[in-house]
């Protein structure tokens, strides 16, 4: 079965304009005062995976607009009595989900999900894959600040390999023409993640990465990832950290990002995090928007 | 000359057909008699004569030696919900293949005189003949070699622990070192797995794409070096099963113009698909080795036309739906091909590549049966076994997987079109295919 048209699996399936499209709308979102756009809408959490900040912004996205949620977590229900999937999916379709809502820690299991079940499914998150909402709210993040998207470069910096993050956004920000360079050791930034989409490098020495750059991500190091790597804790921190003194080789109005959590000390300097070119709460808070519409435009539902 | 008229049962006359064996060195038009289970002679057309009754019209056919698949999956015993020996013979019957060796990674291991005996009983009403391969090691644990001269007594035509590849360097030699007093050929699943955990397809900017881990190129080909090393210090017989990279074929070709025992089996999958064919997660296209890149894919081409390459194997690898319908990580590898074989090989080496025929036949004829030595197999020499398959080289189909004999349809081949198909498949004189 063809997976419903309107799923959003990954930011390389999306268009310019879907995009642009759900951008604008976010911006009109306002958490607040938000229109009642899902009422009487069944919207299932599907979290086979760990997540405070998806789980909660996804929530209160669709709370926020009249739906009502339900979550379905691997420990608390009959994922762990062995069912599968597919089955699962049928289930809660059943139960009458109007949309699903999904983490995984499988890459794809979004899109083996969508082409069995007849409502639209979100992947909020899948494997080493991709995070399409995170770009998106990224995406937001960065146009508050920046004209446009094209001939931004932008800085994407630490376990790229390991990064959901880092491919949904090389995909959105290479559509939009701006240059996104991964930095890395070798280990975490292999010489073909470059071949993902056009515009993108690789590079293997953040001084000349952040040269010139208009936004730095940094992304989470998990210290057991550096386990049997060529490259140490210490030589990581001493070469790869984004600390106030590298993002002088920066543009001065550049901005910081990171898609949480931080492990302050690794791969972020504490005054970065919380100095003033630093965007990360906004981020959290574009998070509830984006996710208002990701979820309208997926249920067809903005006005 | 007047024709020679022959009445006997057990009798069958392949009339007018293209005769390719190239065991022999023949192409061109003849007829094939068979009689009592064996071949009892080639001759011109028209120069043979039966009854009616017992002639097979080949006309505008190939009529080839039955083909022999060094590679398959039975799944017996154990894991008759993928296929049995009777579903799976039936198959391979449909693809033309009269000889197949089932590999040992049952349930239990085949590493016994009695389960190597089981497969090849009656009861199992296999359809084509069986050979079974038995396990190197108990349990294809790893650690202890099986007694290869009581397996070999008991029918099995080669020693592996396929899926299970030998890592160790001291068991492997031991290994190879027992089978070369019994001129019994030591089958390897080359992949060092210390360079594969958690990897479920090729690494490449493919997998890179889609966030799977992917196995490098080198977890194959240093594994094929250290087996073709090994072959060498023991005068032992290494054949290199399902090679998919650049790297290893270039090994064995190596080995070859040194004059070592080695010798290597390829799929059609590997020299058909690519990595990116994947697309989004298909998990018929997961199997193990993975599909790899395009340079590896014409390597392939390359083993094949230039003779590295003695065989094409299936590794016909049966599962079930709810196998294989699971997220990519989790899907089990391997993909059912006996029945596509013969048409992959044509539609993709004959007519995009440009192997002559012969090639193709011989590649699943006496190629594969010399690999194991198996006489009077792949050859249509009187005196051998009457082992016959005809296939139409121009037929252009459809593939319905849902038609398959095989008990389970995991292929990334349907609804592919095909040129060239099997038009009849004879075991020991009979008609099991076709007709």
């Amino acid at each position: 079965m063809n997976p419903h048209p309107r799923s959003l699996r990954g930011t390389d399936q999306l268009t310019v304009d879907e995009i642009e499209a759900i951008l604008k709308l976010a911006r009109r979102m306002d958490p607040k005062r938000p229109p009642q756009l899902l009422r009487g809408k069944r919207v299932v959490l599907l979290f086979y995976e760990s997540s405070t900040r998806t789980r909660t912004s996804f929530e209160f996205a669709a709370k926020a607009l009249g739906a009502t949620t339900t979550l379905i977590s691997a420990t608390s229900s009959s994922i762990e009595k062995g069912e599968s999937l597919i089955d699962t999916g049928w289930t809660v379709t059943a139960l009458g989900a109007d949309v699903i809502v999904m983490r995984h820690p499988n890459s794809g299991a979004p899109y083996l999900l969508s082409r069995f079940v007849p409502v639209p499914v979100i992947n909020a998150g899948d494997g080493l894959h991709q995070h399409p909402s995170q770009a998106l709210l990224d995406a937001l993040t960065i146009t508050n600040h920046k004209k446009r998207l094209k001939g931004l470069r932008v800085v994407i910096v630490g376990d790229v390999f390991h990064s959901r993050v880092a491919r949904s956004n090389a995909y959105l920000l290479s559509k939009f023409g701006a240059e996104v360079i991964f930095c890395g050791p070798p280990d975490l930034v292999p010489d073909i993640s470059a071949t993902i989409a056009p515009g993108v490098a690789a590079c293997h020495d953040l001084d000349a990465a952040l040269h010139d750059a208009d936004v730095v991500m940094s992304l989470r190091i998990q210290k057991e990832r550096l386990a049997g790597k060529q490259i140490s804790l210490e030589d990581y921190i001493g070469k790869f950290q984004v600390t106030p003194q590298r993002m002088k080789l920066a543009k001065p109005d550049a901005i910081v990002m990171h898609p949480g959590p931080i492990v302050r000390g690794l791969e972020l300097a504490s005054e970065v995090a919380d100095g003033p070119q630093s965007r990360m709460h906004e981020q959290v808070a574009n998070g509830v928007k984006t996710r208002m519409a990701i979820l309208a435009t997926v249920l067809k539902a903005a006005r | 000359m007047n024709p020679k008229i022959i009445h006997n049962d057990g009798t069958l006359l392949i009339a007018g057909g293209r005769v390719i064996d190239p065991s022999s060195g023949i192409d061109r038009e003849m007829d094939v008699l068979l009689q009592n289970g064996r071949v009892a002679e080639l001759a011109a057309p028209g120069v043979l004569e039966v009854s009616a009754r017992d002639t097979f019209n080949a006309k505008g056919c190939v009529v080839a030696p039955g083909f022999v698949d060094l590679h398959v999956h039975l799944r017996e015993p154990g894991q008759s919900h993928k296929e049995t020996i009777a579903t799976g013979t039936a198959a391979a019957a449909a693809g033309g293949f009269t000889s197949v060796c089932a590999m040992p990674n049952t349930s239990p291991v085949n590493d016994s005189v009695e389960i190597t005996r089981w497969m090849q009983a009656p009861e199992r009403d296999a359809v084509v003949r069986l050979f079974p391969i038995a396990a190197a090691t108990v349990g294809s644990q790893g650690e202890k070699l099986t007694s290869f001269a009581a397996l070999q007594n008991a029918g099995a035509v080669a020693i592996s622990d396929d899926g299970r590849p030998i890592l160790d360097d001291k068991l492997m030699r031991d290994a190879l070192r027992a089978a070369a007093k019994l001129n019994i050929a030591v089958v390897q699943h080359a992949e060092d797995s210390r360079l594969t955990a958690g990897c479920s397809m090729n690494l490449g900017p493919t997998s890179f794409r889609l966030g799977l881990r992917g196995m490098p190129n080198a977890a194959e080909s240093d594994i094929v070096r250290r087996d073709i090393a090994l072959a060498r210090q023991t005068k032992a017989h290494i054949h290199v099963a399902h090679i998919s990279t650049a790297e290893a074929m270039d090994a064995v070709r190596q080995a070859k113009k040194a004059g070592i025992g080695a010798t290597a089996e390829v799929t059609p999958h590997h020299f058909t698909l690519i990595d990116e064919n994947i697309g989004e997660f298909d998990t018929h296209y997961k199997m193990n080795p993975p599909l790899r890149s395009a340079a590896d894919r014409d390597a392939m081409i390359a083993g094949i036309l230039d003779g590295t390459i003695d065989a094409i194997a299936t590794d016909h690898a049966p599962h079930a739906f709810h196998e294989k319908q699971v997220e990519f990580e989790r899907a089990a590898m391997g993909i059912i091909g006996l029945e596509t074989a013969l048409p992959i090989a044509i539609t993709v080496l004959h007519h995009h590549f440009k192997v002559p025929l012969w090639r193709i036949v011989e590649l699943l004829s006496s190629g594969p049966a010399r690999v194991f030595g198996l006489e009077g197999l792949g050859t249509l020499a009187p005196g051998a076994h009457a082992d016959v398959t005809i296939f139409d080289a121009a037929q252009k189909w459809t593939h319905d997987a849902s038609q398959s004999k095989s008990k389970s349809h995991n292929t990334p081949y349907d609804g592919w079109s095909f040129t060239g198909c099997v038009v009849a498949t004879v075991v020991a004189g009979k008609i099991v295919y076709g007709g």
